[in-house]
């Protein structure tokens, strides 16, 4: 992506917006998955579907992968000065961000609506 | 040539705080790899006892082990590092002495949260 003016301060708005919800959303899910590492599949279901971890772990992984794409944006604009190669990791970088977050909220939002598990 | 900007530690002379910047990069590319992690995590959740079993013994090894504690330190550091950068981007420690103060904070409080996560989990009966 080139950066125009509006762009640049456009990605630089968005990077802080997602950092600062990820303080949050980070801190909370190092902390659930870190005191729960052991759970077998049913105590991780029981726990994924209740409703606000349901929209926690979708909300987290979103904002996350966004962040990561904003990142990784600029990692490949620092580092790759060929400019279709530059384009062709950019837009690879895109389709697995994007694939990313529509397969987990789909995951998520399959254990959350699925009666019970 | 390359019209576009580059991060200033690519431009700079040297200084060790650019090795924090570095390392906010680094850190910050284990963990779009520790996304990918979770997102299969969840799909092999969401997924038949057979899925869940096959993502439990590819977690459980080693190596994933390994990851696994990389990301956490990675975590730990990012984020420390990232409130340094929020409150320069408020213009807040840009003095050289401050931003080498800050620093260190970084290192230690890494340190700090990396060994408390790694308590909260060993306190809970759990591996990593």
């Amino acid at each position: 992506m080139r950066r125009g003016e509006p762009h640049g301060s456009g990605h630089w708005l968005a990077q802080r917006i997602t950092a600062v919800a990820l303080i949050p959303l980070g801190v909370w899910f190092i902390f659930s998955l870190s005191t729960r590492a052991d759970l077998g599949r049913s105590a991780w279901l029981e726990f994924v579907a209740i409703p606000w971890h349901a929209a926690a772990v979708v909300l987290f992984l979103l904002v996350l992968l966004y962040h990561s794409y904003l990142g990784v944006q600029v990692v490949i604009e620092d580092y790759v000065q060929e400019r279709w190669r530059e384009r062709t990791l950019q837009a690879l970088s895109g389709l697995i961000h994007a694939s990313a977050a529509v397969l987990g909220a789909l995951a998520v939002a399959k254990i959350a609506l699925g009666s019970g598990a | 040539m390359n019209e576009r900007p580059l991060s200033p530690f690519l431009i700079y002379r040297f200084m060790y705080t650019m090795v924090l910047s570095f390392v906010h990069r680094l850190t910050g590319l284990l963990m779009s790899i520790g996304a990918l992690l979770l997102t299969y995590a969840l799909v092999a959740l969401a997924g038949d006892a057979a899925s869940f079993e096959r993502a439990r013994v590819f977690f459980r090894h080693w190596t994933l082990q390994l990851v696994m504690l990389a990301l956490t330190v990675s975590f730990f550091y990012h984020l420390s590092n990232g409130i340094r950068h929020l409150c320069w981007d408020m213009g807040w420690g840009f003095e050289r002495a401050q931003a080498r103060r800050s620093g260190w904070f970084v290192i230690a409080s890494t340190v700090l949260l990396t060994a408390l996560s790694m308590w909260v989990a060993v306190r809970e009966g759990n591996g990593t």
